[in-house]
Protein backbone atom coordinates (compact mmCIF):
# COMPACT_ATOMS: atom_id res chain seq x y z
CA UNK A 1 0.00 0.00 0.00
CA UNK A 2 2.53 2.55 0.89
CA UNK A 3 6.03 2.92 -0.89
CA UNK A 4 9.33 2.11 0.53
CA UNK A 5 10.08 5.91 0.40
CA UNK A 6 6.67 6.45 2.46
CA UNK A 7 7.44 3.77 4.81
CA UNK A 8 10.59 5.09 5.63
CA UNK A 9 9.29 8.86 5.98
CA UNK A 10 6.47 7.57 8.19
CA UNK A 11 9.38 5.30 10.70
CA UNK A 12 11.60 8.39 10.66
CA UNK A 13 9.15 10.10 11.54
CA UNK A 14 7.63 8.21 14.71
CA UNK A 15 11.02 7.87 15.41
CA UNK A 16 12.11 11.00 15.87
CA UNK A 17 8.88 12.06 17.37
CA UNK A 18 9.10 9.57 19.99
CA UNK A 19 12.50 9.92 20.93
CA UNK A 20 12.41 13.55 21.17
CA UNK A 21 9.50 12.99 23.55
CA UNK A 22 12.01 10.54 25.91
CA UNK A 23 14.38 12.96 25.59
CA UNK A 24 12.49 16.17 26.68
CA UNK A 25 10.03 14.37 29.14
CA UNK A 26 12.62 13.65 32.10
CA UNK A 27 14.07 17.96 31.86
CA UNK A 28 10.97 19.12 31.53
CA UNK A 29 9.77 17.40 34.39
CA UNK A 30 12.32 18.86 36.54
CA UNK A 31 11.98 22.28 35.05
CA UNK A 32 8.19 22.15 35.77
CA UNK A 33 8.91 21.38 39.15
CA UNK A 34 11.90 23.91 39.60
CA UNK A 35 9.58 26.60 38.73
CA UNK A 36 6.49 25.92 40.48
CA UNK A 37 8.30 24.75 43.81
CA UNK A 38 11.49 26.75 44.21
CA UNK A 39 11.91 30.39 44.74
CA UNK A 40 14.63 31.89 43.39
CA UNK A 41 15.75 35.15 42.06
CA UNK A 42 16.79 33.65 38.17
CA UNK A 43 13.31 32.25 38.08
CA UNK A 44 11.71 34.70 35.74
CA UNK A 45 14.08 34.54 33.17
CA UNK A 46 14.08 30.99 33.34
CA UNK A 47 10.61 31.01 32.40
CA UNK A 48 11.22 33.01 29.63
CA UNK A 49 14.44 30.90 28.30
CA UNK A 50 11.71 28.07 28.31
CA UNK A 51 9.68 29.86 26.21
CA UNK A 52 12.10 31.10 23.42
CA UNK A 53 11.14 27.98 21.07
CA UNK A 54 7.86 29.11 21.25
CA UNK A 55 8.57 32.68 19.46
CA UNK A 56 11.16 32.03 17.80
CA UNK A 57 11.04 31.15 14.33
CA UNK A 58 12.03 27.38 13.85
CA UNK A 59 14.65 28.26 11.66
CA UNK A 60 16.55 30.46 13.86
CA UNK A 61 16.68 27.27 17.10
CA UNK A 62 17.96 25.04 14.33
CA UNK A 63 20.27 27.63 13.17
CA UNK A 64 21.68 28.12 16.51
CA UNK A 65 22.08 24.12 17.48
CA UNK A 66 23.69 23.61 14.45
CA UNK A 67 26.51 27.01 16.13
CA UNK A 68 26.53 25.00 19.01
CA UNK A 69 26.32 21.46 18.50
CA UNK A 70 27.54 21.23 15.04
CA UNK A 71 30.83 19.42 14.40
CA UNK A 72 32.57 22.98 14.49
CA UNK A 73 30.53 24.53 17.41
CA UNK A 74 32.11 24.43 20.53
CA UNK A 75 30.25 21.67 22.20
CA UNK A 76 29.31 19.78 19.04
CA UNK A 77 32.82 19.63 18.65
CA UNK A 78 33.77 18.21 22.33
CA UNK A 79 30.77 15.70 21.82
CA UNK A 80 32.21 14.24 18.82
CA UNK A 81 36.00 14.32 19.95
CA UNK A 82 35.86 13.05 23.32
CA UNK A 83 32.53 10.48 22.61
CA UNK A 84 32.59 9.97 18.90
CA UNK A 85 28.73 11.26 19.01
CA UNK A 86 27.65 13.33 15.75
CA UNK A 87 24.28 15.11 16.21
CA UNK A 88 24.11 17.47 13.27
CA UNK A 89 23.20 15.94 10.01
CA UNK A 90 21.34 12.70 11.83
CA UNK A 91 18.21 10.91 13.00
CA UNK A 92 19.00 11.85 16.87
CA UNK A 93 19.83 15.35 15.63
CA UNK A 94 16.26 15.57 14.05
CA UNK A 95 14.84 14.17 17.52
CA UNK A 96 16.94 16.67 19.53
CA UNK A 97 15.79 19.44 17.18
CA UNK A 98 12.07 18.91 17.88
CA UNK A 99 12.89 18.03 21.40
CA UNK A 100 13.99 21.70 21.90
CA UNK A 101 10.95 22.71 19.46
CA UNK A 102 8.21 21.26 22.08
CA UNK A 103 10.16 21.58 24.91
CA UNK A 104 8.19 24.71 25.87
CA UNK A 105 4.62 22.46 25.53
CA UNK A 106 5.44 19.88 27.63
CA UNK A 107 6.52 22.06 30.30
CA UNK A 108 3.74 23.77 30.06
CA UNK A 109 1.36 20.77 30.17
CA UNK A 110 3.44 19.34 33.37
CA UNK A 111 3.72 22.46 35.23
CA UNK A 112 -0.16 23.31 35.02
CA UNK A 113 -0.93 19.94 36.66
CA UNK A 114 1.80 20.31 39.16
CA UNK A 115 0.31 23.40 39.82
CA UNK A 116 -3.17 21.73 40.38
CA UNK A 117 -1.53 19.51 43.07
CA UNK A 118 -2.36 20.66 46.27
CA UNK A 119 0.94 20.76 48.49
CA UNK A 120 -1.07 19.79 51.64
CA UNK A 121 -0.63 16.40 50.06
CA UNK A 122 3.14 16.53 50.23
CA UNK A 123 2.65 17.85 53.79
CA UNK A 124 -0.06 14.65 54.59
CA UNK A 125 2.92 12.23 53.33
CA UNK A 126 5.43 14.11 55.75
CA UNK A 127 3.26 13.05 58.38
CA UNK A 128 2.84 9.77 57.51
CA UNK A 129 6.38 9.27 57.66
CA UNK A 130 7.70 9.87 53.89
CA UNK A 131 10.56 11.60 53.25
CA UNK A 132 11.38 14.37 50.32
CA UNK A 133 12.46 11.15 47.70
CA UNK A 134 9.76 9.12 48.78
CA UNK A 135 7.23 11.91 48.67
CA UNK A 136 8.36 12.93 44.89
CA UNK A 137 7.81 9.29 43.82
CA UNK A 138 4.76 8.39 45.51
CA UNK A 139 2.71 11.34 45.77
CA UNK A 140 3.62 13.66 43.39
CA UNK A 141 4.82 12.45 40.56
CA UNK A 142 1.70 10.17 40.11
CA UNK A 143 -0.39 13.38 40.82
CA UNK A 144 1.29 14.68 37.61
CA UNK A 145 1.03 11.44 35.67
CA UNK A 146 -2.20 13.21 33.55
CA UNK A 147 -0.06 16.61 33.29
CA UNK A 148 3.23 14.65 32.03
CA UNK A 149 0.70 12.10 29.41
CA UNK A 150 -0.85 15.54 28.05
CA UNK A 151 2.73 17.20 28.02
CA UNK A 152 3.84 13.93 26.08
CA UNK A 153 0.92 13.49 23.69
CA UNK A 154 1.65 17.12 22.53
CA UNK A 155 5.28 16.73 22.26
CA UNK A 156 4.92 13.73 20.00
CA UNK A 157 1.83 15.54 17.91
CA UNK A 158 3.93 18.80 17.70
CA UNK A 159 7.41 16.19 16.75
CA UNK A 160 5.32 14.98 14.00
CA UNK A 161 5.30 18.07 12.38
CA UNK A 162 8.00 19.66 13.02
CA UNK A 163 10.34 21.02 9.49
CA UNK A 164 12.39 24.38 10.06
CA UNK A 165 14.52 22.90 13.09
CA UNK A 166 15.10 19.62 11.48
CA UNK A 167 16.10 20.60 8.01
CA UNK A 168 17.96 23.39 8.91
CA UNK A 169 20.15 21.29 12.22
CA UNK A 170 19.61 17.50 10.60
CA UNK A 171 18.84 18.57 6.90
CA UNK A 172 16.79 16.19 4.33
CA UNK A 173 18.57 13.05 4.79
CA UNK A 174 16.06 10.29 3.12
CA UNK A 175 16.35 7.00 5.43
CA UNK A 176 17.91 9.63 8.23
CA UNK A 177 16.35 12.92 8.59
CA UNK A 178 13.34 12.63 6.14
CA UNK A 179 10.66 12.94 8.25
CA UNK A 180 7.04 12.81 6.60
CA UNK A 181 6.61 16.85 6.79
CA UNK A 182 10.45 17.30 4.83
CA UNK A 183 9.25 13.87 2.54
CA UNK A 184 6.17 16.37 1.19
CA UNK A 185 7.90 19.68 0.56
CA UNK A 186 10.31 17.06 -1.44
CA UNK A 187 7.71 16.26 -3.01
CA UNK A 188 5.80 19.27 -3.45
CA UNK A 189 9.88 20.63 -4.92
CA UNK A 190 10.01 17.66 -7.73
CA UNK A 191 8.05 17.98 -10.65
CA UNK A 192 5.29 15.66 -11.88
CA UNK A 193 5.51 15.05 -7.63
CA UNK A 194 1.93 16.18 -7.28
CA UNK A 195 0.31 12.37 -6.27
CA UNK A 196 3.74 11.81 -4.04
CA UNK A 197 2.79 14.99 -1.98
CA UNK A 198 -1.39 14.35 -1.87
CA UNK A 199 -0.43 10.65 -0.61
CA UNK A 200 1.73 12.08 1.88
CA UNK A 201 -0.46 14.61 2.94
CA UNK A 202 -3.45 12.16 3.46
CA UNK A 203 -0.69 9.78 6.17
CA UNK A 204 -0.17 12.75 7.61
CA UNK A 205 -3.90 13.31 7.84
CA UNK A 206 -4.03 9.46 9.44
CA UNK A 207 -1.81 9.98 11.64
CA UNK A 208 -2.94 13.02 13.11
CA UNK A 209 -6.62 11.57 13.56
CA UNK A 210 -5.22 8.56 15.03
CA UNK A 211 -2.94 10.72 17.49
CA UNK A 212 -6.05 12.55 18.75
CA UNK A 213 -8.21 9.26 19.14
CA UNK A 214 -5.75 7.60 21.09
CA UNK A 215 -4.75 10.88 23.30
CA UNK A 216 -8.63 11.11 23.68
CA UNK A 217 -9.15 7.56 25.32
CA UNK A 218 -6.00 7.86 27.35
CA UNK A 219 -7.48 11.34 29.21
CA UNK A 220 -10.82 9.64 29.35
CA UNK A 221 -9.19 6.71 31.56
CA UNK A 222 -7.41 9.00 33.71
CA UNK A 223 -10.12 11.21 34.24
CA UNK A 224 -11.76 7.95 35.27
CA UNK A 225 -8.64 6.73 37.53
CA UNK A 226 -8.38 10.44 39.41
CA UNK A 227 -11.84 11.41 39.53
CA UNK A 228 -13.17 15.28 38.16
CA UNK B 1 3.49 14.56 79.42
CA UNK B 2 3.79 16.69 76.79
CA UNK B 3 5.27 19.80 77.21
CA UNK B 4 5.66 22.40 74.75
CA UNK B 5 7.39 25.58 75.00
CA UNK B 6 7.54 27.64 71.63
CA UNK B 7 7.47 30.66 69.68
CA UNK B 8 6.47 30.65 65.45
CA UNK B 9 6.65 33.73 63.41
CA UNK B 10 5.18 33.56 60.07
CA UNK B 11 5.02 36.94 58.72
CA UNK B 12 3.28 39.91 60.77
CA UNK B 13 1.54 37.12 62.57
CA UNK B 14 3.99 36.14 66.14
CA UNK B 15 3.00 33.08 68.38
CA UNK B 16 4.41 31.97 71.79
CA UNK B 17 2.91 29.24 73.77
CA UNK B 18 3.82 27.15 76.87
CA UNK B 19 2.23 24.15 77.41
CA UNK B 20 2.65 21.55 80.24
CA UNK B 21 -0.43 18.16 79.96
CA UNK B 22 -0.72 15.33 81.22
CA UNK B 23 -1.05 12.09 78.49
CA UNK B 24 -2.50 10.44 77.78
CA UNK B 25 -5.59 12.17 77.29
CA UNK B 26 -7.14 14.67 74.59
CA UNK B 27 -5.68 18.05 75.09
CA UNK B 28 -7.50 20.65 73.11
CA UNK B 29 -6.89 24.06 71.66
CA UNK B 30 -9.49 26.01 71.73
CA UNK B 31 -9.91 29.54 70.48
CA UNK B 32 -11.58 32.11 67.95
CA UNK B 33 -10.48 31.74 63.95
CA UNK B 34 -6.91 33.85 63.62
CA UNK B 35 -5.85 32.85 67.01
CA UNK B 36 -3.05 30.68 65.74
CA UNK B 37 -4.47 27.25 66.86
CA UNK B 38 -3.55 25.50 63.40
CA UNK B 39 -0.09 27.55 63.53
CA UNK B 40 0.48 25.85 67.16
CA UNK B 41 -0.51 22.84 65.38
CA UNK B 42 1.52 22.79 62.28
CA UNK B 43 4.60 23.76 64.39
CA UNK B 44 4.04 20.89 67.04
CA UNK B 45 4.36 18.69 64.13
CA UNK B 46 7.43 20.31 62.38
CA UNK B 47 5.50 21.55 59.27
CA UNK B 48 6.00 25.24 60.54
CA UNK B 49 9.71 25.99 61.06
CA UNK B 50 9.52 27.47 65.35
CA UNK B 51 12.40 27.58 67.85
CA UNK B 52 11.66 26.46 72.05
CA UNK B 53 11.46 23.47 72.86
CA UNK B 54 8.59 20.35 72.46
CA UNK B 55 9.23 16.81 74.20
CA UNK B 56 6.72 14.02 74.80
CA UNK B 57 7.72 11.66 77.63
CA UNK B 58 11.66 11.09 76.72
CA UNK B 59 11.28 11.93 72.98
CA UNK B 60 12.45 15.53 72.36
CA UNK B 61 11.02 16.89 68.73
CA UNK B 62 12.52 20.12 69.24
CA UNK B 63 15.16 21.82 71.39
CA UNK B 64 16.50 25.24 69.77
CA UNK B 65 18.62 25.67 72.54
CA UNK B 66 20.66 22.12 71.35
CA UNK B 67 20.00 22.86 67.49
CA UNK B 68 18.07 19.68 67.57
CA UNK B 69 15.05 19.60 65.38
CA UNK B 70 13.34 16.30 64.33
CA UNK B 71 12.26 16.66 60.50
CA UNK B 72 8.27 16.22 60.51
CA UNK B 73 8.78 12.87 58.40
CA UNK B 74 10.36 11.70 61.55
CA UNK B 75 8.28 13.33 64.38
CA UNK B 76 5.87 10.31 64.56
CA UNK B 77 3.34 12.61 64.95
CA UNK B 78 -0.20 11.73 63.16
CA UNK B 79 -1.75 14.57 61.58
CA UNK B 80 -6.15 14.81 60.46
CA UNK B 81 -6.23 18.03 58.75
CA UNK B 82 -9.53 19.67 58.42
CA UNK B 83 -10.00 19.00 54.40
CA UNK B 84 -8.68 15.11 55.43
CA UNK B 85 -6.30 15.98 52.22
CA UNK B 86 -6.67 11.65 50.92
CA UNK B 87 -4.15 11.06 47.89
CA UNK B 88 -6.54 11.00 44.99
CA UNK B 89 -4.39 8.66 43.20
CA UNK B 90 -4.91 6.09 45.78
CA UNK B 91 -7.90 4.45 46.94
CA UNK B 92 -9.38 4.13 50.50
CA UNK B 93 -7.07 0.84 50.94
CA UNK B 94 -4.10 2.10 49.32
CA UNK B 95 -4.57 5.27 51.36
CA UNK B 96 -4.74 3.44 54.43
CA UNK B 97 -1.23 0.95 52.88
CA UNK B 98 0.61 4.14 52.63
CA UNK B 99 0.56 4.93 56.46
CA UNK B 100 1.13 1.17 57.44
CA UNK B 101 4.02 0.60 54.94
CA UNK B 102 5.52 3.82 55.74
CA UNK B 103 5.37 2.34 59.91
CA UNK B 104 6.44 -1.02 59.27
CA UNK B 105 9.48 -0.71 61.18
CA UNK B 106 7.74 0.96 64.44
CA UNK B 107 6.53 -0.96 67.51
CA UNK B 108 2.95 -1.33 66.11
CA UNK B 109 0.13 -0.70 68.49
CA UNK B 110 -2.43 -0.14 65.69
CA UNK B 111 -3.29 -3.08 63.24
CA UNK B 112 -4.88 -2.87 60.11
CA UNK B 113 -7.95 -5.27 60.34
CA UNK B 114 -8.66 -4.35 63.67
CA UNK B 115 -8.65 -0.24 62.57
CA UNK B 116 -10.99 -1.26 59.76
CA UNK B 117 -13.31 -2.76 61.69
CA UNK B 118 -13.33 0.15 64.48
CA UNK B 119 -13.71 2.94 61.84
CA UNK B 120 -16.63 0.73 59.72
CA UNK B 121 -14.17 1.59 56.66
CA UNK B 122 -14.78 -2.48 55.30
CA UNK B 123 -17.54 -1.35 52.79
CA UNK B 124 -15.27 2.14 51.93
CA UNK B 125 -11.99 0.07 51.06
CA UNK B 126 -12.18 0.13 47.31
CA UNK B 127 -13.82 3.29 46.87
CA UNK B 128 -11.51 5.93 44.99
CA UNK B 129 -11.19 9.09 47.56
CA UNK B 130 -13.62 11.62 45.52
CA UNK B 131 -16.44 8.74 45.23
CA UNK B 132 -16.39 9.74 50.06
CA UNK B 133 -18.72 11.81 51.54
CA UNK B 134 -17.16 14.43 54.09
CA UNK B 135 -17.76 12.22 57.27
CA UNK B 136 -16.04 9.00 55.41
CA UNK B 137 -13.23 11.25 54.49
CA UNK B 138 -12.45 12.09 57.60
CA UNK B 139 -12.71 8.49 58.88
CA UNK B 140 -10.18 7.18 56.52
CA UNK B 141 -7.92 10.44 57.42
CA UNK B 142 -8.02 9.23 61.05
CA UNK B 143 -7.34 5.80 60.31
CA UNK B 144 -4.49 6.78 58.10
CA UNK B 145 -3.08 8.99 60.85
CA UNK B 146 -3.35 5.90 63.35
CA UNK B 147 -1.96 3.50 60.84
CA UNK B 148 1.45 5.42 61.33
CA UNK B 149 1.80 4.21 65.02
CA UNK B 150 2.02 8.28 65.75
CA UNK B 151 3.25 9.04 69.43
CA UNK B 152 0.84 12.05 69.45
CA UNK B 153 -2.23 12.58 67.20
CA UNK B 154 -2.93 15.87 66.18
CA UNK B 155 -6.43 16.62 65.05
CA UNK B 156 -6.84 20.14 63.27
CA UNK B 157 -10.33 20.89 63.20
CA UNK B 158 -11.49 17.46 61.81
CA UNK B 159 -15.11 18.42 61.73
CA UNK B 160 -14.78 22.17 60.73
CA UNK B 161 -15.77 21.21 56.98
CA UNK B 162 -18.86 18.92 57.83
CA UNK B 163 -22.45 19.65 58.55
CA UNK B 164 -23.64 19.28 62.59
CA UNK B 165 -24.74 15.89 61.19
CA UNK B 166 -22.04 14.61 59.56
CA UNK B 167 -20.09 15.87 62.67
CA UNK B 168 -21.98 12.87 64.79
CA UNK B 169 -20.37 10.30 62.19
CA UNK B 170 -17.25 10.96 63.12
CA UNK B 171 -17.30 12.05 67.04
CA UNK B 172 -18.37 9.24 68.19
CA UNK B 173 -15.69 7.44 66.26
CA UNK B 174 -12.88 9.78 68.15
CA UNK B 175 -14.28 8.96 71.47
CA UNK B 176 -13.72 5.09 70.18
CA UNK B 177 -9.98 5.45 69.46
CA UNK B 178 -9.39 7.64 72.55
CA UNK B 179 -10.54 4.78 74.67
CA UNK B 180 -9.11 1.89 72.84
CA UNK B 181 -5.69 3.43 71.91
CA UNK B 182 -3.47 5.12 74.44
CA UNK B 183 -2.25 7.90 72.09
CA UNK B 184 -1.93 11.27 73.46
CA UNK B 185 -4.35 13.55 70.87
CA UNK B 186 -4.27 17.34 70.40
CA UNK B 187 -7.29 18.01 69.74
CA UNK B 188 -7.80 22.01 67.75
CA UNK B 189 -11.41 23.35 67.26
CA UNK B 190 -13.22 26.38 67.37
CA UNK B 191 -16.29 24.36 68.86
CA UNK B 192 -16.82 24.68 72.83
CA UNK B 193 -19.26 21.65 72.56
CA UNK B 194 -16.59 19.32 70.81
CA UNK B 195 -13.93 20.55 73.29
CA UNK B 196 -16.39 19.83 76.33
CA UNK B 197 -17.45 16.49 74.99
CA UNK B 198 -13.52 15.24 73.94
CA UNK B 199 -11.02 16.85 76.28
CA UNK B 200 -9.61 15.71 79.19
CA UNK B 201 -7.49 19.23 79.37
CA UNK B 202 -8.13 22.66 77.50
CA UNK B 203 -5.65 25.29 76.76
CA UNK B 204 -7.27 28.52 75.45
CA UNK B 205 -5.53 30.29 72.63
CA UNK B 206 -5.94 33.85 71.61
CA UNK B 207 -4.31 36.32 69.48
CA UNK B 208 -1.23 34.41 69.09
CA UNK B 209 -1.02 33.41 73.24
CA UNK B 210 -2.06 31.32 75.39
CA UNK B 211 -4.95 33.25 77.75
CA UNK B 212 -5.58 30.18 79.91
CA UNK B 213 -4.85 26.40 80.35
CA UNK B 214 -6.62 23.63 82.75
CA UNK B 215 -9.27 20.99 82.93
CA UNK B 216 -12.60 22.12 80.97
CA UNK B 217 -14.30 22.56 84.70
CA UNK B 218 -11.46 25.13 85.23
CA UNK B 219 -11.45 26.71 81.78
CA UNK B 220 -15.24 26.92 81.53
CA UNK B 221 -15.13 29.83 85.36
CA UNK B 222 -12.30 31.57 83.46
CA UNK B 223 -12.80 35.13 82.51
CA UNK B 224 -11.09 34.80 79.11
CA UNK B 225 -13.45 32.05 78.06
CA UNK B 226 -16.13 34.50 78.09
CA UNK B 227 -14.98 36.71 75.26
CA UNK B 228 -14.56 33.90 72.73
CA UNK B 229 -17.81 31.64 73.20
CA UNK B 230 -20.25 34.16 73.85
CA UNK B 231 -22.56 35.13 76.03
CA UNK B 232 -25.24 31.92 75.43
CA UNK B 233 -22.98 29.20 76.27
CA UNK B 234 -21.26 30.62 79.52
CA UNK B 235 -21.77 28.16 82.85
CA UNK B 236 -20.07 25.78 84.58
CA UNK B 237 -18.31 22.29 83.54
CA UNK B 238 -18.60 20.21 86.38
CA UNK B 239 -17.34 16.40 86.59
CA UNK B 240 -20.53 14.20 88.31
CA UNK B 241 -20.69 10.68 89.00
CA UNK B 242 -23.72 8.72 88.16
CA UNK B 243 -25.34 7.40 91.72
CA UNK B 244 -29.06 5.64 90.63
CA UNK B 245 -30.67 5.84 87.76
CA UNK B 246 -35.11 5.18 88.16
CA UNK B 247 -35.57 3.38 84.82
CA UNK B 248 -39.26 4.29 84.71
CA UNK B 249 -38.65 7.88 84.85
CA UNK B 250 -35.35 8.28 83.13
CA UNK B 251 -34.32 10.65 86.49
CA UNK B 252 -30.92 9.76 87.58
CA UNK B 253 -29.63 10.94 90.72
CA UNK B 254 -25.59 12.51 90.14
CA UNK B 255 -23.51 12.91 92.65
CA UNK B 256 -21.65 16.61 92.66
CA UNK B 257 -19.28 16.85 95.12
CA UNK B 258 -20.94 16.63 98.41
CA UNK B 259 -24.53 16.98 97.65
CA UNK B 260 -26.81 15.42 94.79
CA UNK B 261 -28.98 16.61 92.41
CA UNK B 262 -31.21 15.19 90.08
CA UNK B 263 -31.58 14.70 86.29
CA UNK B 264 -33.41 13.37 82.99
CA UNK B 265 -30.37 11.18 81.90
CA UNK B 266 -30.76 8.38 78.96
CA UNK B 267 -28.85 5.70 78.28
CA UNK B 268 -26.80 5.75 81.75
CA UNK B 269 -25.71 3.35 84.77
CA UNK B 270 -24.91 4.48 88.31
CA UNK B 271 -21.26 4.47 88.70
CA UNK B 272 -20.84 6.66 84.99
CA UNK B 273 -19.00 9.33 85.13
CA UNK B 274 -20.47 11.86 83.09
CA UNK B 275 -19.71 15.77 82.36
CA UNK B 276 -22.37 18.89 83.01
CA UNK B 277 -22.59 21.58 81.41
CA UNK B 278 -24.94 23.84 83.32
CA UNK B 279 -25.45 27.36 81.92
CA UNK B 280 -25.18 30.53 83.93
CA UNK B 281 -28.76 31.43 82.37
CA UNK B 282 -30.12 28.62 84.26
CA UNK B 283 -28.90 28.87 87.31
CA UNK B 284 -30.97 30.82 89.64
CA UNK B 285 -30.18 32.43 93.22
CA UNK B 286 -32.38 32.48 96.35
CA UNK B 287 -30.84 33.93 99.99
CA UNK B 288 -33.51 31.79 102.11
CA UNK B 289 -34.03 28.37 101.56
CA UNK B 290 -36.91 28.19 99.09
CA UNK B 291 -39.99 26.29 99.47
CA UNK B 292 -43.01 25.18 97.46
CA UNK B 293 -40.82 24.89 94.22
CA UNK B 294 -41.42 23.14 91.16
CA UNK B 295 -37.46 23.01 90.79
CA UNK B 296 -35.75 20.01 91.79
CA UNK B 297 -32.30 20.72 92.30
CA UNK B 298 -31.58 23.21 95.21
CA UNK B 299 -28.03 23.81 96.18
CA UNK B 300 -26.31 24.98 99.22
CA UNK B 301 -23.48 27.10 98.72
CA UNK B 302 -21.77 30.19 99.35
CA UNK B 303 -20.99 33.74 96.72
CA UNK B 304 -17.00 33.55 95.94
CA UNK B 305 -16.90 36.64 93.03
CA UNK B 306 -19.43 38.89 91.66
CA UNK B 307 -18.31 39.69 87.68
CA UNK B 308 -20.13 42.47 85.38
CA UNK B 309 -21.10 41.47 82.81
CA UNK B 310 -22.74 44.30 79.92
CA UNK B 311 -24.79 47.09 81.29
CA UNK B 312 -27.44 45.26 83.34
CA UNK B 313 -26.19 41.89 84.07
CA UNK B 314 -23.83 40.33 86.83
CA UNK B 315 -22.37 36.33 86.78
CA UNK B 316 -22.14 35.49 90.16
CA UNK B 317 -19.98 32.42 91.24
CA UNK B 318 -21.34 29.83 93.76
CA UNK B 319 -18.89 27.64 95.45
CA UNK B 320 -20.59 24.63 97.13
CA UNK B 321 -17.18 22.77 98.64
CA UNK B 322 -14.96 21.87 95.65
CA UNK B 323 -17.47 22.45 92.73
CA UNK B 324 -18.47 26.06 91.64
CA UNK B 325 -21.22 27.24 89.47
CA UNK B 326 -21.81 30.31 87.65
CA UNK B 327 -25.32 32.21 87.56
CA UNK B 328 -26.30 35.08 85.85
CA UNK B 329 -28.77 37.94 87.73
CA UNK B 330 -29.48 41.37 87.01
CA UNK B 331 -28.11 44.33 88.52
CA UNK B 332 -31.09 45.14 90.31
CA UNK B 333 -31.23 41.45 91.82
CA UNK B 334 -27.66 41.87 92.81
CA UNK B 335 -29.01 45.32 94.77
CA UNK B 336 -31.95 43.91 96.12
CA UNK B 337 -30.87 40.89 97.35
CA UNK B 338 -27.35 42.05 98.67
CA UNK B 339 -25.44 39.93 96.73
CA UNK B 340 -21.81 39.99 97.72
CA UNK B 341 -18.71 37.41 98.46
CA UNK B 342 -18.81 35.50 101.21
CA UNK B 343 -22.78 35.21 101.85
CA UNK B 344 -24.39 31.98 102.06
CA UNK B 345 -26.64 31.50 98.99
CA UNK B 346 -28.81 28.22 97.30
CA UNK B 347 -28.59 28.12 93.73
CA UNK B 348 -31.93 26.67 91.85
CA UNK B 349 -31.03 24.29 89.04
CA UNK B 350 -33.71 23.77 86.85
CA UNK B 351 -33.81 19.76 85.79
CA UNK B 352 -35.41 20.48 82.57
CA UNK B 353 -32.95 22.78 81.28
CA UNK B 354 -30.05 20.36 82.22
CA UNK B 355 -31.56 17.56 80.20
CA UNK B 356 -32.51 20.03 77.09
CA UNK B 357 -29.73 22.49 76.13
CA UNK B 358 -27.39 22.77 78.85
CA UNK B 359 -26.08 19.00 79.30
CA UNK B 360 -23.15 17.31 77.77
CA UNK B 361 -23.03 13.63 78.29
CA UNK B 362 -19.37 11.99 78.40
CA UNK B 363 -20.80 8.42 79.75
CA UNK B 364 -18.43 5.95 79.85
CA UNK B 365 -18.42 2.65 81.93
CA UNK B 366 -15.51 0.42 82.57
CA UNK B 367 -17.07 -2.22 80.35
CA UNK B 368 -17.37 0.61 77.54
CA UNK B 369 -13.42 1.79 77.43
CA UNK B 370 -12.35 -1.87 77.43
CA UNK B 371 -14.67 -3.18 74.09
Amino acid sequence: MLSVDEWSALRISLIVAGESVLLSLPVAIAIAFVLVRARFAGRPFLDAFVHLPLVLPPVVVGYLMLLLLGLHGTIGHWLYATLGVRLAFTTQGAALATAVMSFPLTVRAIRLSLEGIHPGLEEAARTLGAGAIDRFVSVTLPLMTPGILAGAITAFAAGLGEFGAVITFASNIPGETRTLPLALYTAIQTPDGDTAALRLAALSFCLGLTGLIVAEHLSRRLRARFGP
Amino acid sequence: MLSIDLSVSRGDFHLTARVEANTPGIIAIFGPSGAGKSTLAHAIAGLVPATGRIQLDDVLWLDSSSQRSVPAEARRIGYVFQDARLFPHLDVRGNLRFAEHRARHHPRYVALKELIELLGLQALLARRVHQLSGGERQRVALGRALLSQPKLLILDEPLAALDVARREEVLPYLELLRDRYQVPMLYVSHQYDEVLRLASQVVLLGHGRIQASGTPAAISLDPSLRTIIGRELIGSVLEATVVSVDAATDLATVALGHTHIRLALANTSPGSRIRLHILARDVLLAIRAPEGLSVRNVLPGIISALTEEGRDAVLVTVDMGDERLLSRVTREAVNDLKLRPGLPIWALIKAASLRNQSFNQRARTSAEASR
